[in-house]
């Protein structure tokens, strides 16, 4: 799950993680008022949306006065941000971020992910702070330094002071570093992160240390015991149709192309995905309809394909292992009858009874475009489109 | 010969009174698999499908012998019932449960790492040797008695395979699941290493997705010291950057993980690499008998 710069940067808090004052605005009207009450002459105004590369599209000004902020938060609230993440409709800017303008003398990165390598969390640091960190990790890959977190005894204060040393700060500046790695850590493992990332890092010509920004996903498998995060989820920047698929407990992702697919398990969606294209055409999506695939999955399955326009053909791959294919047959052609249904639909039921499914499928009222083959499946369907 | 389990294996359902519990063990008891025990806290001195209930794996592995088990709790609970199985001095431990934290595998594996036990999973189909012993949720009647080892990130893609490689008359020596997370408690590395040196198996089914590096591990293992032959097949060439694919383990992240680099490393180390996810016993059958 994602969460947007502003809430990442209450969590941080929580655990005196440094970060700037600041305050969230809906309206350019409060963005003036913030402006006066943070009291610094410059100050940082930034889209809050979940794409990063907000910068560059012009989702972060300075604004030194109380008229600037008010007319750069004008300017983002309700435009659609481009950047390198949004694709190329954009994200609607719905709330901005102010913030104290601070006196920066150095930008550096940070981040703590999961290694699944090593089978650890790992806390990388890099000198190089504000730019693309895939970029320093092509360019330069000696330059980010990692430390693997023990898994019995955690992150340790030495291997945050060696970071900080090694990325080339000393005195103060180094230990307030280290002090950062410390709490940040403890954030993440706290709140079950999957990524927490501080791009930059900011060094003040005062010595402090402080997030400028601030990137936190948390792990969905541990959302059962943090009852406060999910109402940090932010509907608007989700896909309609996913909000909707996850109200069935179907896993939906939505793609660009043609072929509507229902297969049932992940793998086996994905490689269903594939064999579209191995045929000449592209999946309009990532279905797994899970294990059972009952009527009533099925059905709101079938309505979430159809709700998407590209879709020109659908495509069910159902592996019939514990639940029988017959039974699964049943319920598409039950599930028909609730759903409007006006593209070619091809079926490929495989397992427990799946003779018996297809005879099913064949004598039903609908046209179905029954198959037995995995390759066949996807040749028909793609030539359905034709 | 089989990897890891086989007809002697003596196994306790943990989670045996919920409805997947008691399901599935009644499936795997139908296929054969000696079942001879199950925990729940709370209802031990009970019995349920016919075999006795302990409130602690440490009862049971007392009273039965047995010397695995496989886990059906809930995610919140799920770390902890593996870690009290390895603690018993079960020897192998499959965990069917989905939706486990990420940093509760972290520990899970360094607790299991201090002592004598395997682990496979979570969020995966369990383990199989055809004929001889079921300890998982797969559909038993797709398996055939034979000499292909399979390794598999996923479920019914898997039986999707077996299917295939039972058609052309290959069989299984034993199907493994590692399981679709992050972190699991066996890699395709362990797995392969497994499959070394079991005489029965002739050639192994590597089933890899997105994310993560395994496959590319596997692929450098393999190049350096396995010496039966592999296909393999990796799925998610159409999944976009930055979307988790079903699975907690299936994301292109950072533009890593991709299903070209995947490929790639593979077919670098010398390995047949499936293009289609139908051609997979095929051309197992094409390495295997010339």
């Amino acid at each position: 799950m994602k969460i947007h710069e502003y809430q990442a940067k209450r969590i941080l808090e929580k655990f005196d993680v440094p970060v700037p004052r600041g305050e969230t605005a809906n309206t350019p009207e409060e963005a003036e008022q913030i402006y006066k009450r943070l009291g610094t002459d410059v100050v940082v105004v930034k889209a809050q949306i979940h794409a990063g590369g907000r910068g560059k599209g012009g989702g972060v000004k300075l604004a030194r006065s109380a008229a600037e902020a008010r007319d750069f938060a004008k300017a983002m609230l309700g435009m659609k941000l481009v950047t390198h993440q949004t694709g190329p409709e954009g994200k609607e800017v719905l709330k901005v971020l102010i913030e104290e303008g601070l006196p920066i003398k150095q930008e550096l990165y940070i981040g703590v992910v999961i290694d699944r390598a090593s089978e650890c969390p790992v806390v990388m640091a890099c000198s190089e702070g504000g730019v693309e960190i895939e970029e320093v990790a092509f360019r330069s890959p000696e330059k980010i330094l990692k430390a693997y977190v023990d898994r019995a005894v955690g992150f340790l204060p030495f291997q945050a002071r060696r970071l900080a040393y090694g990325i080339g700060l000393k005195g103060k500046e180094a230990q307030g570093c280290a002090s950062f790695l410390l709490k940040l850590y403890k954030a993440f493992e706290s709140c079950d992160a999957s990524l927490a990332e501080i791009n930059p890092l900011v060094v003040t010509k005062d010595e402090r240390v402080i997030a400028l920004d601030a990137k936190i996903n948390f792990d969905d498998n541990a959302l059962f015991r943090h009852k406060d995060f999910p109402v940090l989820r932010d509907l608007s920047e989700e896909e309609p149709l996913e909000i909707e698929a996850s109200k069935y407990d179907l896993n939906y992702i939505k793609l660009d192309g043609e072929v509507g697919c229902m297969v049932n398990g992940a793998g086996l969606a994905m490689a269903t995905m594939d064999l579209v294209k191995l045929a000449g055409s592209m999946p309009a999506n990532f279905l797994d309809v899970g294990g059972t695939a009952s009527v009533e999955r099925v059905a709101a399955a079938f309505r979430i394909l159809m709700s998407d326009p590209n879709v020109k053909a659908v495509l069910v791959n159902i592996f019939g292992g514990i639940v029988r294919c017959d039974r699964v047959a049943g319920g598409i052609i039950e599930a028909m009858k609730h759903v409007e249904v006006k593209v070619p639909v091809v079926t490929r039921l495989q397992g427990t009874n799946a003779a018996e499914a297809r005879e099913l499928l064949n004598q039903s009222d609908f046209p179905f475009l029954v198959a037995e083959g995995l390759a066949e499946a996807a040749n028909k369907v793609v030539q359905s489109l034709k | 010969m089989s990897i890891f389990v086989n007809e002697h294996t003596k196994v306790l359902v943990q989670g045996i009174t919920g409805s997947e519990g008691t399901f599935h063990a009644e499936q795997c008891m139908a296929y054969g698999t000696k079942i001879v025990g199950g925990v729940t806290p709370g209802k031990g001195g009970s019995a349920h499908l016919g075999v006795p209930v302990f409130d602690t794996v440490r009862e049971g592995v007392k009273q039965t012998g047995a010397d695995a088990s496989i886990i059906f709790v809930p995610p919140p609970f799920a770390a902890d019932a593996v870690m009290e199985a390895a603690d018993a001095g079960i020897r192998f431990i499959v965990c069917i449960t989905e939706g486990i934290p990420t940093l509760d595998m972290v520990k899970v594996k360094e607790y299991i790492s201090q002592r004598e036990c395997r682990m496979i999973g979570p969020n995966c189909p369990g383990v199989i040797s055809p004929g001889k012993c079921k300890l998982g949720i797969m559909p038993g009647f797709v398996h055939m008695p034979g000499c292909v080892g399979v390794i598999s990130r996923s479920g019914t893609l898997t039986y999707e395979a077996v299917q295939q490689i039972t058609d052309v008359k290959l069989g299984q020596s034993t199907c493994i699941g590692i399981g679709g997370d992050p972190i699991v408690g066996t890699t395709f590395v362990d797995a392969l290493q497994a499959f070394q040196y079991d005489d029965e198996t002739k050639g192994v089914v590597l089933i890899g997705e997105i994310g993560g590096s395994a496959e590319e591990e596997a692929a450098q293992y393999i190049q350096a010291e396995f010496n039966k032959p592999v296909v393999a097949f990796i799925a998610g060439k159409t999944a976009p950057p930055g979307k988790r694919m079903g699975h907690a383990g299936a994301i292109i992240a950072g533009g890593k993980g991709t299903a070209t680099e995947k490929e790639a490393a593979l077919k670098a180390a010398g390995i047949e690499v499936c293009e289609s996810p139908a051609e997979i016993g095929e051309r197992m059958a094409k390495l295997l008998n010339g």
